[in-house]
């Protein structure tokens, strides 16, 4: 007898067909499959590593890296890259940023010591941020890091250091500024538009024991808009020059911080990030001609310190995650869970992420939300996606989580996951393992009275 | 017994058109085979293993799956739903 040959099987599915495009799902389907990442199979990693699964690929880091190197080298003479550190500070990411030349940028104790235990030397560390204890102050005076002054107080404490410390503190101050940019950042440093940007400047220059060396912004996050670091650039070419005019001295460094756009897309776009967000040529063109066609004498042109965070890494990670089930809605409309919530995904309150299968599929798709797994009603990772049909146990590839998640994800009603890097050649390593209880409990202290069970 | 509206239209590429509406749906494959064999007056359990000899998938699966398609067809107003008028 011969023996049927089943078909294979997908869900059967209905969806119905909106006249009036785009509807609110957007305009795209998702459903072309990443089944590997940098030559291995989504599939084996979620065998041999678990999932979830953070995946970050060195090789898309250092591509990402040099190209916005070449972009703002071939136009401009003087340029430095500061690894943020905030945004992500797992070791192994940084040292790939270190190894490709890039300083080390800080905003807390914690953040300075990291950066020292990977070898950065102390005067290629920038320590930005508000919160800069008199410890911290002082270890980074000894260690002659760059100091960017965030207010006056910290401006005073730095002043009285500096009367019983030696070497001179290596000075900046962070200045905020209008660039046209809504909203305005301005909790951050010294105003410029009012003046006090320059009266603190006139503060640190008729102050002998401190050196000034750079001046600082950082306009905003997520910036769609390259005037604006024109804008910035030529607002602290104007203090540099002011300081050059009145003192004979030299600003050595501009550091336009932070803040370009990444390759995600941000809720409440219609189109997609990667159609409409602006490139890295695009950033240096505006910042570099600003510098280039300033008043500074050619050997005088200040370097340029960049402290680009999210553009160098978001696209180098990836969340693997896998469906727990499908549902449908009281109102019928169909959601999926799936085993990844906002507590490891923080980003999925800002991006509309892109998810993609991590198998084939049929055209066939389907509108759906995405929820997590927590028993919380913020845990949404995607109000709606339009992704083929996934069932229970297939698994799916989220991207552009490079940036924040690793730094910013929670501990929260589930452990955290490995992560894992995938090298040049293709060999994946983990650079984080997961939590376990243990762990979580070794860090708890139980009162004798109450450790007793009552069962 | 369930049955798919009179009026309603479907193609054998999964095109479906609600006249009584206005709506047109897409439908894939398995979901039309679905639809006829309703339209033919089939019940869910013959539905079910008349699926289950042709696809590649177990029992637990077809059952919510095919719960889950049907809730949709009603959902839609493409059902009479004549089984729930018990009376
Ligand atoms: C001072 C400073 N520099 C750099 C960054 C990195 O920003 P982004 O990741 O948007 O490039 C931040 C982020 O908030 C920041 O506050």
């Amino acid at each position: 007898m011969k023996v049927k040959q089943k078909m294979r099987y997908e869900r059967p599915i209905i969806r119905k067909l909106e006249t009036n495009m785009p509807n609110k799902y957007g305009l795209r389907t998702e459903y072309m499959p990443m089944t590997q990442i940098d030559g291995v199979p989504v599939k084996d990693l979620i065998n041999e590593f678990g999932s979830p699964l953070f995946v970050l690929s060195e090789g898309t880091i250092r591509k990402t890296f040099r190209e916005a190197r070449k972009a703002f080298s071939t136009r401009y003479p003087r340029v430095q890259f500061a690894w943020s550190y905030k945004t992500n500070y797992l070791n192994a990411v940084c040292n790939i940023f270190h190894q490709e030349g890039s300083w080390a940028e800080v905003v807390s104790g914690f953040e300075y010591q990291k950066a020292l235990h990977n070898g950065v030397p102390g005067n290629k560390i920038i320590f930005n941020g508000p919160d800069k204890t008199v410890d911290d102050l002082t270890m980074s005076i000894h260690n002659e890091s760059l100091i960017h002054i965030d207010h006056l107080d910290e401006l005073y404490t730095i002043i009285n250091l500096a009367e019983k410390i030696k070497p001179r503190p290596r000075v900046a101050i962070r200045v905020n500024m209008d660039t046209g940019i809504y909203p305005m950042w301005d909790r951050f440093g010294f105003n410029y538009e009012n003046g006090q940007a320059w009266d603190a400047l006139n503060k640190i220059m008729r102050n002998p024991k401190l050196d000034l060396v750079g001046l600082h912004c950082h306009i905003g996050t997520f910036m769609l808009a390259p005037y604006a670091y024109a804008t910035a650039a030529a607002k602290l070419i104007d203090l540099a020059l002011g300081v050059k005019q009145k003192f004979s001295h030299d600003v050595k460094y501009i550091d336009l911080g932070g803040g370009f756009a990444s390759g995600n897309t941000l809720k409440g776009s219609y189109l997609p990030g990667p159609d409409t967000n602006p490139t890295f040529d695009d950033f240096a063109e505006a910042i570099s001609s600003t510098l280039i066609s300033s008043n500074f004498e050619s050997g005088d042109l200040p370097t340029l310190i960049l402290e680009t965070g999210r553009a160098l890494v978001d696209e180098a990670g990836f969340l693997l995650g896998t469906v727990i089930a499908n549902k449908r809605s009281s109102t019928g409309k169909r959601t999926t869970i799936i085993d990844i919530g906002v507590n490891l995904l923080f980003t999925s309150f800002w991006y509309d992420h892109k998810i993609t299968p991590a198998q084939p599929f049929t055209h066939y798709s389907e509108d759906t939300t995405l929820y997590g797994p927590l028993c919380m009603n913020i845990d949404v990772v995607r109000e709606s996606a339009s992704l083929p049909l996934l069932n229970k146990g297939d698994h799916f590839v989220i991207h552009n989580v490079g940036a924040y998640n690793m730094s910013q994800w929670m501990q929260f009603i589930t452990l955290r996951p490995k992560v894992v890097m995938i090298d040049p050649e293709g060999k994946p390593h983990v650079i984080r393992e997961s939590e376990t209880l243990d762990l979580i409990n070794s860090m708890e202290r139980v009162p004798d009275h109450l450790k007793k069970s009552s069962f | 017994m369930m049955k798919i509206k009179k009026n309603v239209a479907i193609s054998e590429s999964g095109y479906l058109f609600n006249p009584g509406t206005g709506e047109s749906f897409s439908v894939n494959p398995i979901g039309v085979g679905i639809i006829q064999m309703l339209r033919e007056g089939k019940s869910e359990d013959e539905i079910r293993s008349e699926m289950l000899s042709q696809y590649d998938i177990d029992a637990d699966t077809m059952e919510k799956d095919l719960q889950d398609f049907i809730g949709f067809l009603k959902q839609y107003a493409l059902i009479d739903n004549n089984d729930e008028k018990k009376v």
